[in-house]
């Protein structure tokens, strides 16, 4: 019988593949859900009824089903009503994406809410425009204070992944499944996985950490 | 911090419309290759399972296995390609008819509810069921000690309805995983008394590892036969897979493979 050390070294490369695919999946996937949530937070706390309410009810949707649910939905459901090939890594994207940036709306919508009303009313009053107020005066405070709920919807949205698993992205968790096939060893296999995503998750909060710093308010 | 916010901007917008073009450049990569048949050969998707020894594994970062070199001995006998895509079997033949596949090779046992939604080739493997206990389990022989107990099973197979009768008929309890290697973990770790799985596939386990803690118990129950799952509109496809497969079993490659696999099978 094979040691664990060589079992937990010959698992290495291919995890360290997978833990690339996670990245990478995750990183184009925030991107497009800081957009979404950006814009759908802008709208949510929009005082027009036509801009909030759509909003806000794709908030509640997402919110309100679970990710397996929306990653199966996008990738058996959609193909079947629409006709066409979805491949995983773009179902996957668009459904962390759709996800995350709901979550990230709420973050906005809560930061944006958190700057107290009078600044709007001052920069106004000095002739400034909804949009310059905005940009230039609310968002910049609001940001700084989301900095901890976003870093934490990072972080859930990396642990996320490992659901596309299902649907046969090879992400981290998926690796990992596929070696246990191979080799049988559950220990080893899922010990080194679960400390791979931990190494990724503590290196980022470690990062975020000291950009909070810098950024803090002195 | 206005020129921290624009930055901060300038960048977002630029990683998602370079995101947006890595999407679409799939979603045009992967579809139009069936239609590219002008320039060389076809190309056709295949679902696997990917944790199924001894029909398809990963060994070294390659697919091995008797699915693996089947469809890929029959690929060569009607010139097309073949692309693996390893996902979960359960969700399998949900995308053969959401077209997101166009086809699969994952030791799917030829079913009547499964012909229903996709077409299935000529059987090429007769698998059968196995129980299977941990080998210090002495209180289950065969179905009848099963009163009280818990299945272990993966969902969406022929096991698993196997499961569900028996449970029904001696009152036992099921519990339901996502693949193999978890079902097995599950009995080995004593939250459950006996899984069902088919019988070549216990068997390689338990001969490949030694300390898999796992035993057959009982004689083999009904015997299911394995076919290649495809599209039911493509039939094209179909006629190419049974031609390719009876060329493949007449030549005797077929028995060759399955046997390179085997050698642990005293059968």
């Amino acid at each position: 019988m094979t040691s664990s050390w060589q079992v937990i070294l010959d698992a290495v490369p291919v995890l360290l593949e997978g833990s690339l695919i996670t990245l990478k999946i995750v990183s184009i996937s925030l991107a497009i859900a800081f957009v979404i949530g950006l814009i759908s937070g802008l709208m949510s706390t929009s005082s027009n009824k036509l801009l909030r309410v759509p909003a806000l009810f794709y908030v509640d949707l997402i919110r309100g089903t679970p990710l397996l649910v929306q990653v199966f939905f996008i990738y058996l459901g959609l193909p079947v009503f629409l006709d066409i090939r979805i491949p995983a890594e773009a179902a996957g994207i668009a459904a962390i994406s759709l996800n995350a940036g709901a979550y990230i709306s709420e973050i906005f919508r809560g930061g944006i809410n958190s700057i107290h009303r009078g600044q709007m009313e001052a920069a106004r009053s000095l002739g400034m425009s909804r949009y310059l107020t905005m940009r230039l005066v609310i968002l910049p405070q609001a940001i700084r204070r989301m900095t901890p709920a976003f870093v934490n919807q990072v972080i859930v949205s990396i642990k996320d992944t490992s659901l596309l698993s299902v649907i046969g992205i090879r992400e981290l968790t998926q690796s990992g499944e596929i070696i246990i096939a191979e080799n049988f060893r559950a220990f080893e296999i899922w010990g080194v996985v679960g400390i791979f995503y931990f190494i990724i998750i503590y290196a980022l909060s470690w990062l975020a950490r000291r950009l909070e710093r810098r950024f803090a308010v002195k | 911090m206005k020129k921290i916010g624009s930055l901060l901007v300038t960048a977002l917008l630029a990683l998602s419309i370079s995101a947006c073009g890595t999407t679409a450049d799939q979603t045009a990569g992967t579809s139009p290759d069936a239609a590219k048949s002008g320039e060389g050969t076809k190309k056709y998707v295949f679902g696997t399972d990917a944790t199924y020894p001894p029909f398809e594994f990963e060994k070294d970062g390659k697919y091995v296995g008797i699915d693996v070199e089947l469809i890929n001995a029959i690929a060569k006998e009607e010139g097309f390609e073949v692309e693996l895509k390893p996902m979960d079997f359960k969700g399998i033949i949900p995308a053969i008819t959401a077209k997101q596949l166009d086809g699969a090779i994952a030791g799917i046992s030829i079913t009547e509810e499964r012909k229903q939604v996709v077409a299935l080739s000529e059987p090429y493997y007769k698998a059968g069921l196995s129980l299977v206990v941990r080998e210090d389990n002495t209180e289950i022989k065969g179905p009848d000690d099963l009163k009280g107990k818990v299945i272990a099973i993966k969902k969406g197979t022929t096991g698993a309805k196997q499961a569900d009768e028996l449970a029904k008929k001696h009152g036992a309890q099921v519990k339901y995983f996502d693949d193999s290697p978890a079902m097995f973990q599950e009995v080995v770790n004593k939250n459950a008394d006996v899984t069902i799985e088919d019988y070549p596939v216990v068997s390689y386990k338990i001969a490949v590892d030694p300390a898999s803690k796992l035993k057959i118990v009982g004689d083999r129950l009904n015997g299911d036969f394995y076919g290649i799952a495809v599209s039911k509109d493509n039939t094209e496809l179909m006629k190419k897979i049974n031609d390719g497969l009876k060329k493949v079993k007449d030549s005797g490659k077929l028995d060759e493979i399955i046997n390179k696999y085997m050698k642990s099978e005293s059968k």
